[in-house]
């Protein structure tokens, strides 16, 4: 059963305008604190990649368990070019976004084409996304699985590489700006709503005569392109990416729970997903510090009662969304 | 060039392998044809079969094999468990909630793992680790032929006990037609939860029959539950004899690609993968998705 949050019922731009600007306002605040603007930076990071994810996987209704595949392919794409070709990352931030999206494109040829559906859908975007990470964990030239390091030029922002850390909180943030006015726009598109007729119920929109199949290719583009611009940031933030972290099961997982936790298929949801689940995993990574394992555990126990009690995310219990059903058998 | 005498010894490798991969797609596919969940908890109940083993040889003496008498019940008792308490509330919840809870289940166990056992990976010496048979030629290790044999014999015994028996009945009755079950006074919760226990113990045990070759650790189980989704959905997901086929056939090429360099062995697998989904996404033996 599928619930949908009514988007006019809700002044979504009016709350992420409000939630933009504080956030801006916020930066010189945080930047003081060095592990405070760490943290925030991350918030930024994982809010902008699941509103990525959800373009396809939260308004689209195609489940994707593998985005960690477009995700480390853009970090490695603007990272090759900037290491072996001396491009600068900026311009390969935007080569990241377009290889993604063609993998992102050539998945889903795969997958929409032979009529691939919920579990099917994720375990094959998991499986290339594995596939993916084998490739480059094997590949000489790009330091196999120890990964590439972005050689440090200092203060350079024509390179992207800043010594402080409050421009990398600013370039996240307008990274969020952008994915999130996109997710706006989308909600009113055409393309939009046939994306939620599609979730809803994807023979009916087929009967209604939307093109189910140029649909969720365009998700699967936009939703590709913007997550191989956010493994550009990672890469640039981190300056070094290795396969098992960026190509991982992990990184899909990480990418997708804000959003679930928030609120799949809406604006705002990512953003606040992905400030309870930071700032819960910073938590009791301190908390437990020196209990290797305690922090995931507890990880583990909150997904399962999120999932089990609030199905439609913080968005669904602050939207007049009727709560699911959830009787055992 | 590769002689032959070497091929024959990867796909022996591959083979025997296979045999394991096959009884732990059954528990996979058991869990999701009889309750439509995919289960990102299944390796995870492998890397716990294996650490159950493991304790009962190092602390007791006891061999894995008649070992499997104590690790079977124990976990077709979690598998109950763990479906009572939080897999039976989220039966008709949309199929990506029912991934992340399996998942949340599996964060936490394998978590535990770690806090109680390290990450050391760890491995027991029974005798005949050492021992193997020569067959024309072909060397097969004696730990491997033994998992081979014991999951085809537990292959065996499940495919009695799902065809000849009410229980099986039952279970199948219910994978087909749940209304149509419960009609017939068919206790669908209790089947349910005797589906995810049964098919829990399955993978503990295929977890037991491999610690004699394998090292165990807490994220052992995730390459296991990877070449699980592969073979499930290339043998058709929710098909019994799709899923022994599968692991056999995702073995052999897994030992084919062994004669490739380095750990390039696993994309021929992935590659199978891919082009059994664009070709015939139902799989080999499924009818429809």
């Amino acid at each position: 059963m599928k619930v949908e949050v009514d988007p006019r019922r809700r002044p979504t731009i009016i709350g992420l305008l409000v939630i933009l600007a504080i956030l801006a306002a916020a930066g010189p605040f945080l930047a003081s604190n060095r592990y405070a603007i760490q943290v925030a930076t991350l918030i930024l990071l994982f809010a902008y990649l699941a509103s990525g994810w959800n373009i396809l996987s939260g308004y689209g209704g195609q489940f994707s368990f593998g985005h960690a595949a477009f995700f480390g392919l853009g970090a490695y794409t603007s990272t090759i070019l900037f290491v072996k070709f001396g491009v600068s990352p900026w311009v390969g931030m935007l080569a990241a976004g377009l290889v993604s999206a063609l993998l992102g494109l050539f998945i889903g040829l795969a997958c929409f084409r032979s009529g691939l559906r919920g579990a099917y859908f994720a375990l094959a975007t998991l499986a290339f996304a594995e596939i993916l990470r084998v490739i480059f964990v094997n590949w000489d030239w790009v330091g196999r699985s120890q990964g590439l390091l972005i050689q440090l030029v200092g203060d350079e922002p024509l390179l992207f590489q800043f010594t402080a850390r409050l421009p990398y909180y600013y370039i996240a943030l307008a990274l969020l700006a952008l994915v999130s006015g996109v997710a706006l726009l989308l909600e009113r598109l055409k393309l939009g709503y046939e994306l939620r007729a599609i979730k809803s119920n994807e023979v009916a929109a087929a009967v209604l005569g939307v093109d189910v199949f140029r649909a969720k290719m365009w998700a699967m583009g936009l939703s590709a392109f913007f997550t191989g611009i956010g493994g550009t940031f990672y890469a640039q933030y981190l300056y070094y990416i290795e396969p098992f972290q960026v190509f991982g099961v992990g990184m899909s997982v990480d990418i997708l729970l804000p959003a679930i936790i928030g609120g799949a298929g809406t604006v705002i949801g990512p953003i606040i997903g992905a400030a309870i689940l930071v700032l819960l995993g910073e938590g009791t990574r301190t908390f437990f510090r020196g209990f290797a394992g305690a922090d995931l555990m507890v990880f583990g126990v909150i997904l399962v009662l999120v999932i089990l009690f609030m199905p439609y995310g913080v968005m669904g219990l602050l939207g007049s969304a009727p709560k699911a059903k959830k009787e055992s058998a | 060039m590769v002689d032959w005498q070497t091929v024959a010894q990867s796909v022996a490798g591959g083979l025997l392998l296979g045999g394991v991969y096959a009884l732990v797609a059954l528990g996979l596919n058991l869990i999701f044809g009889v309750m439509k969940v995919i289960n990102f908890a299944h390796g995870t109940f492998m890397m716990l079969g294996m650490y159950a083993s493991y304790w009962l040889f190092t602390l007791y003496g006891i061999d894995p094999y008649p070992g499997i008498l104590l690790v079977a019940p124990l976990f077709l008792l979690l598998g109950v468990l763990v479906e009572r308490v939080v897999v039976s509330r989220i039966l008709d919840a949309p199929e990506h909630d029912q991934l992340l809870v399996t998942l949340g289940v599996s964060l936490f166990l394998q978590n535990l793992a770690l806090a109680l056992f390290k990450a050391d990976p760890r491995s027991i010496r029974p005798l005949y680790a050492d021992w193997s048979f020569s067959v024309g030629g072909v060397v097969l290790s004696a730990p491997r032929l033994g998992a081979f044999l014991a999951a085809l014999a537990l292959a065996g015994l499940f495919f009695w006990l799902l065809r000849s028996t009410d229980l099986g009945k039952a279970m199948r009755a219910a994978a087909e037609e749940r209304e149509g079950a419960i009609l017939v006074g068919i206790d669908v919760r209790w089947i349910y939860a005797l589906a995810f226990g049964i098919g829990t113990a399955l993978v503990a045990v295929a977890g037991s029959i491999v610690l004699p070759f394998f090292t165990v650790s807490p994220s052992v189980g995730e390459t296991f539950l990877l070449t699980a989704f592969i073979t499930v959905v290339l043998g058709g997901l929710g098909s019994f004899p799709g899923a022994l086929i599968g692991g056999l056939l995702i073995g052999l090429v897994e030992g084919l690609g062994a004669l490739l360099p380095g750990s390039l062995r696993q994309l021929p697998v992935f590659i199978l993968f891919v082009l059994s989904l664009l070709v015939r996404p139902q799989g080999l033996l499924g009818s429809r998705q």
